[in-house]
């Protein structure tokens, strides 16, 4: 364990990195470290949640993050119970209030939610008494995502300070982009975005990000090189006219990623889309950590948990 | 039955007056203002000291939610809630269930009105047929049933060619075109002002566009018909200035503001409490300056609250799921008072024309002033009163309101509806000589 003094966490809930101070990034960072030792013990278990009940409820399919999360908990040795609640009962009429009170009864000491809706984790941690980890809420935010990417980040190059972090992709419509900005901006690395600006939300300059349309420019000698999913119905909304004309003019091929450093790595929060976002000769190729990014998501995933449940850094 | 106001400080901007004076009623009209009137057989009542009494406020946008969702409100607890409020007469939308797009609606409306015995009702009918933005209402049978004006308020008049047709033909019956001015492909699914905070929390934007574009159509056909529009709840700097532009070039085109819109910014979309979500969405800092500019300088010429009811468990949901709106009834009079009177921006008098003379004269509906033979509806306001709003204490039946715990400078202290004593606020120190 590094030298870190910090005890646990100072909100009761994770539901956003906004609410995170810098310190408090490093602390988990930190403590997913020691986690990850776990990963590689032949058993791979430990008993700091014992007897802790924790719910996944997935209000939108993810098999990624909740497996992830599921991987997490059970290397904690936490009761896990995962509820996919299918939009037919929300279409039925019954409320996430009244689903939460249903699992209050099954006395819960967190849910780990994911939602369509922006903030439907607030409304969560409002109306329950567990402990509320945000697994994605709309386009707002997935903070264990960026915090995995920083620890992936800081895995290769040591340190988030004075990096040049490019970002490429659906800035608008993506929550990982937000927690990630938020993030990066937090911990000193400088962040340039580029997309269309059909897909730019507005006042992103305000919340630290470098904004152009060239490509070319915010992946000019980055040190990281960040793509976000283009999701294909974005097309039948307007924002740009073709995927074929997007990867003709954002698509990550490898003449534009050689204008990033000779060191730069390549992340993507996946699932990706060949041929749209990302070529597979990049994709595919040595500077990419997509599937690191995987691995790290369970020790990320374990600090959070270990540290909302009270856990300190020097514990672990 | 005559009730004689002693020694109030009396404000009347269409008969400039502003001083002590007494006011007589009888039989349900204002008889007299002036110094001195003798009791003659009137009851006679010392009106609490430092309160104001003025024309009944008028209250032009406001959801009644009867017929058809009186779980979230209805015209008796909508109507409890606006002399709770200060206001003596309301005018309801169309937007009920049915559409008030027929007179029988209308009747009935007034129905429950008369019933209900409280503030006056004015119902304003739909534009167009279920308030879908295809064929014209019947317009003329609803202003002969009752309506003070259309509008298809929820949903803009639908096309360039409809309003257009609404204009001429409701400009027939003198009967002005109420419009919610928002463009529908602009706005999408929109939940929130376009900028930076929805940025940040992840929310879709509704831009000002949206709004001022449609207001700008509004004008020019305004223009073009030499009829009235008046756009209802303003809340883009845009739009002012597309509104300022019309009356420069002698359209005759009105707007409202609501206290929200003057109140609070898109900053208190944090935290996503529904109770923030309205249409059109809270602005940004520049547009609520542009409005209380607006309504200092006289191009807003009214303030209405677009009294919107829902039931908590409607707007005890994800944000997105939210229904748009808040009740604004019980709140209205104390933000003008702290967010406008008392930061020097507008006087009494000038708050008088915003919440009585303008919008009764916009409806020609009587009231407004105090002038001898006028309804005797009479607001009293107390400047100084505190009051700390407290949702549960509500009289509308829905409490979806974001300022639930704040305190404010400024309040109602009794309100009379035709002469009769309808609402004395027990908080206001002398009250009890009102209430006997
Ligand atoms: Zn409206």
């Amino acid at each position: 364990m590094t030298g870190q003094t910090g005890t646990g966490l100072r909100g009761r809930h994770l539901l956003g990195i906004a609410d995170l101070a810098a310190e408090e990034i490093t602390l988990v960072l930190d403590t997913a470290e020691a986690m990850k030792e776990v990963a590689a013990r032949p058993i791979k278990k430990v008993p700091t949640l014992r007897g802790k009940t924790i719910v996944n409820l997935f209000y939108e399919p993810s098999t990624r993050t909740r497996t992830s999360f599921e991987i997490a908990e059970k290397r904690l040795s936490a009761d896990t119970l995962n509820i996919a609640v299918s939009t037919s009962s929300v279409v039925k009429g019954e409320t996430l209030a009244d689903t939460v009170m249903n699992l209050e009864a099954m006395a819960p000491d967190m849910i780990v939610m994911r939602h369509a809706s922006s903030g439907a984790c607030h409304l969560l941690a409002r109306i329950c008494r567990a402990r509320v980890i945000n697994a994605g809420d709309g386009m707002h935010e997935h903070p264990t995502q960026a915090l995995l990417d920083a620890f992936t980040i800081r895995e290769h190059k040591g340190r988030l300070a004075g990096l040049k972090v490019a970002i490429v992709g659906d800035l608008l419509h993506s929550r990982v982009f937000r927690s990630n900005l938020l993030l990066l901006h937090k911990m000193g690395a400088e962040v340039w975005v580029s997309a269309p600006p059909t897909l730019q939300p507005p006042g992103l300059d305000r919340l630290g990000a470098r904004v152009t349309s060239s490509v070319d420019e915010a992946v000019r000698d980055a040190d990281v090189v960040m793509l976000l999913r283009i999701q294909l119905e974005r097309m039948q909304g307007n924002f740009f006219p073709s995927l074929r004309e997007y990867f003709t003019v954002f698509g990550m091929t490898p003449e534009r990623f050689s204008l990033a450093k000779p060191d730069a790595i390549l992340m993507h929060p996946g699932p990706m889309n060949r041929g749209v976002e990302i070529s597979s000769d990049v994709a595919d190729g040595s500077r990419s950590v997509i599937l690191e990014q995987v691995a790290n998501g369970v020790a990320v995933r374990m600090a959070v948990l270990y540290l909302l449940a009270g856990g300190s850094a020097d514990e672990a | 039955m005559r009730l004689l106001l002693k020694n109030g400080r009396v404000v009347d901007p269409v008969n400039r007056l502003d001083g002590e004076r007494d006011v007589l009623v009888a039989d349900g009209v204002v008889a007299l203002v002036g110094h001195d009137l003798p009791a003659d057989g009137a009851r006679v009542v010392e009106v609490p000291r430092g309160t104001v009494v003025v024309p009944g406020l008028v209250d032009m946008h406001v959801h009644l939610r009867e017929p058809g969702q009186e779980h979230k409100e209805t015209i008796a607890t909508g109507t409890a809630a606006a002399v709770a409020g200060g206001f003596t007469a309301v005018a309801c939308m169309p937007n009920t269930v049915p559409v008030n797009d027929q007179a029988s609606v209308t009747e009935f409306i007034l129905q429950r009105a008369a019933e209900a015995g409280l503030a006056r009702v004015y119902p304003i009918g739909a534009v167009s047929r279920g308030s879908k933005g295809e064929h014209l209402a019947e317009i003329g049978e609803l202003k002969l049933a009752g309506c003070v004006a259309v509008s298809d308020d929820g949903h803009p008049v639908a096309t360039a060619l409809l309003m257009r047709r609404a204009l001429e033909y409701a400009g027939m019956f003198d009967m002005p075109v109420i419009d919610h001015c928002e463009d529908p492909s602009l706005k999408g699914d929109g939940v929130a002002h376009e900028g930076f905070n929805a940025a940040r929390l992840g929310l879709r934007g509704i831009p000002g566009q949206a709004e001022e574009i449609m207001v700008e159509r509004d004008v020019t056909l305004a223009g073009m018909t030499g009829a009235a529009v008046h756009v209802a709840h303003l809340s883009s700097r845009g739009s002012l200035r597309a509104v300022r532009d019309g009356k420069a070039r002698g359209i005759r085109v009105t707007c409202e503001v609501t206290p929200h819109h003057f109140t609070l910014t898109d900053d208190a979309l944090e935290g996503y409490d529904t109770n923030v979500k309205m249409n059109p969405p809270l602005r940004e800092a520049l547009d609520v300056e542009a409005l209380v500019e607006g309504l200092a300088d006289g191009s807003v010429d009214v303030i209405a609250t677009d009294h919107a009811p829902h039931h908590h468990d409607e707007k005890h949901v994800e944000f997105d799921h939210a229904p748009f709106g808040i009740v604004g009834l019980e709140t209205a009079v104390s933000l003008t008072f702290d967010r406008l009177v008392h930061r020097g921006t507008v006087g009494i008098a000038r708050m008088v024309e915003l919440l009585s003379t303008n919008p009764a004269r916009i409806l020609r509906i009587p009231g407004g002033h105090l002038s001898p033979g006028a309804v005797a509806d009479i607001t009293i306001l107390a400047p100084d009163l505190t009051v700390r709003v407290d949702a549960a204490r509500l009289r509308s039946r829905s409490k979806n309101t974001p300022f639930g715990g704040w305190t404010l400078r400024g309040g109602v202290a009794a309100t009379i509806v035709g002469g009769r004593m309808l609402y004395t606020n027990p908080d206001v120190p002398g009250i009890e000589a009102l209430r006997a």
